[in-house]
């Protein structure tokens, strides 16, 4: 029996079902395929940062736009996704680093965003007093917070099947063939058939752009998180490391979850991830030589996710570069929550205009030559 | 309700919330508590709830207090010692 | 700073203790850890501190004084004990990280041994949660441990534990005010299939005991209450009085405390958090690790002995410890198969013969579905503050497995990390959907198995762990 409908989505995450809720929301019949559940992989495990602080130039804007929809979140999928504006803060330990946030300030400056803002000591100890002493200062996005990644991504799920997409899960996309301007993928619940195929497959994207004869550079990736018991009230904005890999924040109930980008091991075809804990004694000394207190926090948990990254850390979005009536958007390595709202807007406008007024110029596919270097 | 039975081998002092409680060597500090009459170890994180001691082996969680300064401690496995000060676990954001 | 071992055993009850001192015996460099700071497990509780306590030994019975012989043994071999070790992440390349006295540590494993033992089922009904209300496991070390009896207590469950820990009350001159037996008679018949299998000279032992035990309780007078449900705790801050129905006829007793028992299951969160292999066991209504014959997991030179690997009892445990121990020599080269087999074989007769009996006990004592599968108003996520009706509501809306469950409502999240909740959430979680709870599975577990502070992790030295 085969399903038809006017696009296929591959990967059932926030950025599959995001790109699935916006189509939908055009008028087109959607069939997202997904080989596990919603959710089950990067999107739900993250951080959780909806953060523009101290993204790459090129996802600014993304990020920006991002950032409006974040703020009527509810607007867009009926959920408050649990986002928070706590605002993001990167603290500069030592002169050098401070130098460095100047320059970025000013080079973002320069590009007419006024969303990243350099402070002194005076104001970063007002917004984080309980950081150790003698740090030089900081660079803050005051409307940046975080949300919550397994509900915002249920959230999206939910709008979109609401709005008529069908999620089909524990389900494989096995084959893709193109013939006549339609698309035929095999699942391992039987054929679909449409004109538009949209990889959003995370980490396994790669394989799926393999089928479509291109080639890109994906290196899966397990980055690590892990969560103390609930602690008294000591920081509210999210916390980024300059000189050291760290990235934290304190919950609603108490419990700090701290990340920062240390990786543990990934295993793309069991679906799984292990945690490398020599890593994580690393975040422990981290956090605790930045924030005294936490060096009577308890560590309850840990988990890693499976994410991916191109060389350039920045994703692939846009049109195939091989096939007609194909759409890419993966390799968001490890930043790619915040950007979901969006990324799923530009594909849905992008497919059914065939342009988009925000600039993914830097995100072509095709800035990866045969040789899998940046162009 | 709880009774030794060999009262006299309560030879040991602690302290539960600044009152002193006889215990004997051996004792976890959960049996201390609950033969001093303690019915409340520490009060749940989201409605304030009181808990005390259910599985006394190290499973449940429940008998979390704070010992001498150290919040998140097992009460069931944490043997007594003379002159040790336990207090009751808010868990309502209260850590240590 | 870490070092080596050829065997590591981790627990020291009956399993472990046999293990450890069989592998130490045949000249493996042998680790034995536990977190508690005394030997002999859950059974055997306090078993070298009790030596001196003959008033209490005889309240305990004569099966506790078994543990002796096993414990003796270990301090005389050669391995190393470490108590009060914690145990908190395990990979599975075989490294070992445990803390101990505020330090933390990693080692690494030739071979291990996993004989963590088993924990009560639990018992979600109304009140569980409140002051007062332990487990009947819970008792008992408070009687073996601490020298302690309850007054006016009152036993609840069904299960051979349920009617020791009775009886040993009874010794102790403290007889429990009640005991809500929540067998069910629709269990008798299907038991009785088990019977021949059960008439074996150890089984037959075990029936027996099992029989003297009761005439026992009832001639002591307790009130025994049979066909019990709907039982609910009531209290405000604190357990004040048991409502139940028994023979359909509504009863209340006041009670400020009170046992749950519904059996015991194995302890998974390790193996789970290595990433070992597990199976649904119908007969004992829990998951257990998959195993072969001689306890290998599905991870090499992992194994798993006595009721870590499904509920089998303390001298079965014994045998099992042996049995995987013999294993281990054999991987790490120290005896052949050949030899392997030969020093295995009695220990093979015993496991045999000490498991006979299971079927039946499992059978007879298999927990009613308002205990495994509770209404909507009962909490069964203890940590967290979460209702049965939670669970059934996100399956509703959409959510296929525990560890959705987990996302959604922070269900496994707690402290515990699951032990506690695990069960009832796959239980709910598969009757909603109307499959089994194979299919459904169980929580993710990820390091740590017990929380760490962060000050002891910082302070590892990793350089030259393994």
């Amino acid at each position: 029996m085969t399903r038809t409908a006017d696009a296929i989505v591959v990967g059932g995450g926030l950025h599959g079902c995001s790109a699935a809720l916006h189509l939908a929301r055009r008028g087109r019949k959607v069939v997202v395929v997904e080989k596990n559940s919603v959710g089950r992989h990067a999107s739900g495990v993250n951080a959780g940062g909806v953060r523009r602080l101290l993204r790459a130039l090129p996802e600014i804007p993304l990020s920006c736009a991002a950032m409006e929809m974040w703020h009527h979140i509810g607007d867009l999928v009926g959920d408050d996704c649990g986002f928070k504006v706590s605002g993001q803060v990167a603290v500069a330990e030592t002169a050098a680093g401070f130098e460095g946030l100047r320059a970025r300030a000013a080079e973002v400056a320069a590009l007419r965003y006024g969303h990243e803002e350099l402070i002194d000591a005076d104001e970063l100890y007002r917004l984080l007093p309980a950081l150790k002493p003698g740090c030089v200062g900081g660079l803050v996005s005051r409307a940046d917070g975080f949300a919550s990644p397994y509900h915002t991504t249920m959230a999206f799920r939910a709008a979109a099947i609401r709005a008529g997409v069908v999620v089909l899960e524990d389900t494989r996309a096995l084959g893709f063939r193109r013939a006549g301007g339609t698309w035929s993928v095999e699942t391992s619940a039987g054929a679909l058939q449409a004109p538009v195929l949209v990889n959003c497959g995370g980490a396994w994207a790669a394989r799926v752009a393999a089928a479509l004869g291109e080639t890109v550079p994906l290196e899966p990736i397990a980055p690590m998180m892990m969560v103390t018991a609930p602690m008294a009230h000591f920081v509210d904005p999210v916390v980024i490391g300059v000189e050291r890999k760290l990235s934290f924040k304190q919950a609603a109930n108490g419990t700090v979850v701290i990340g920062g980008g240390h990786r543990g091991v990934p295993d793309l075809d069991n679906d799984s991830s292990s945690v490398d804990f020599r890593k994580l004694v690393i975040s422990a000394t981290t956090v605790g030589t930045l924030f005294p207190v936490m060096r009577g926090a308890q560590l309850v948990r840990s988990w890693s996710g499976i994410e991916s990254r191109l060389p350039d850390d920045i994703p692939v979005i846009g049109p195939s570069a091989t096939q007609d009536g194909a759409f890419h958007a993966f390799g968001f390595a490890g930043h790619g929550f915040q950007l979901g709202p969006v990324v799923g807007a530009i594909l849905a406008e992008l497919i059914d205009t065939g342009v988009t007024n925000l600039p993914i110029g830097p995100f072509a596919i095709t800035r990866f030559t045969p040789t899998g270097v940046a162009a | 309700m709880l009774q030794r039975l060999d009262p006299a081998a309560a030879t040991l002092r602690l302290f539960f919330e600044g009152a002193p409680i006889a215990a004997r060597p051996g004792d976890s500090v959960a049996a201390a508590l609950l033969a001093a009459g303690a019915d409340c170890f520490r009060t749940t994180p989201l409605r304030g709830a009181r808990r005390a001691a259910f599985c006394m082996m190290g499973v449940c969680f429940d008998c979390l207090v704070e010992i001498d300064g150290i919040a998140n401690r097992q009460a069931c496995l944490t043997p007594v010692a003379e002159g040790m000060q336990v207090r009751r676990q808010h868990d309502a954001g209260d850590g240590a | 700073m870490s070092a080596a071992w050829d065997v590591v055993v981790v627990g020291a009850g009956p399993a472990g203790l046999a293990a450890a001192t069989l592998a130490a015996g045949q000249g493996a460099r042998t680790l034995l850890l536990d977190e508690q700071d005394a030997p002999g497990g859950q059974i055997y509780r306090a078993i070298e501190r009790t030596r001196d306590d003959p008033a209490l030994r005889r309240i305990l019975g004569p099966d506790y004084t078994h543990g002796d012989g096993l414990v003796a043994g270990m301090r005389a071999c050669a391995a190393q004990y470490a108590p009060g070790t914690s145990v908190w992440q395990i990979t599975p390349e075989r490294e070992v990280w445990a803390t101990r006295a505020g330090r933390s540590e990693a080692m690494r494993a030739g071979t291990l041994i996993l004989a963590t033992g088993a924990m009560e089922r639990p018992v979600p009904l109304p009140g569980w949660t409140l002051p007062g209300v332990m487990t009947v496991g819970g008792v008992q070390i408070l009687l073996k441990s601490a020298g302690m009896v309850p007054e006016g207590l009152v036993l609840a469950g069904s299960g051979p534990l349920l009617y020791l820990v009775a009886w040993q009350l009874v010794r102790a001159g403290k007889p429990p005010a009640a005991l809500l037996d929540t067998a069910s008679d629709d269990n008798l018949r299907p038991a009785l299939r088990h019977l021949p299998a059960a008439l074996r000279p150890t089984a037959l032992g075990y029936l027996a005991k099992g029989l003297a035990l009761r005439r026992v309780l009832r001639r002591a007078g307790l009130a025994l209450h049979a066909d019990v449900t709907d039982i609910r705790i009531e209290g405000d801050t604190r357990a004040e009085a048991v409502s139940f129905r028994s023979a359909g006829q509504p009863r209340r007793l006041v009670a400020a405390m009170i046992a749950l028992h519904e059996g015991i299951i194995p302890a998974q969160q390790m193996t789970r958090s290595i990433g070992c292999a597990h199976e649904w066991d119908a007969q004992q209504h829990a998951f257990r690790p998959v195993l072969d014959t001689w306890g290998n997991t599905s991870v090499a030179g992992i194994l798993v002995a006595g009721d870590a690997s499904g509920i089998v009892g303390a001298r079965a445990a014994e045998h099992a410890g042996r049995i995987a121990a013999w294993e281990a020599l054999c991987q790490l080269g120290r005896v052949d198969a050949a030899a392997r087999d030969r020093g295995a074989a009695a220990d093979r007769a015993g496991l045999a013969a000490h498991r006979a009996v299971r079927p039946l006990l499992d059978r007879l004592y298999a927990p009613r579905a308002e205990i495994l599968r509770p209404a909507d108003d009962v909490t069964i996520c203890r940590c967290e503050e979460i209702t049965a009706g939670q669970v059934r509501a996100v399956v509703a809306r959409g959510c296929a497995g525990p560890n959705q469950a987990k996302n959604f409502l922070r269900a496994g999240m707690g402290p515990c990390q699951g032990r506690l909740c695990g069960t009832t959430v796959a239980e709910l979680i598969a009757a909603e959907l109307g499959t089994g709870v194979a299919e459904v599975g169980y929580f993710r577990i990820r390091p740590p198995l017990k929380p760490v502070a962060l000050a002891e992790l910082a302070a590892m030295d990793t350089e030259d762990a393994p």
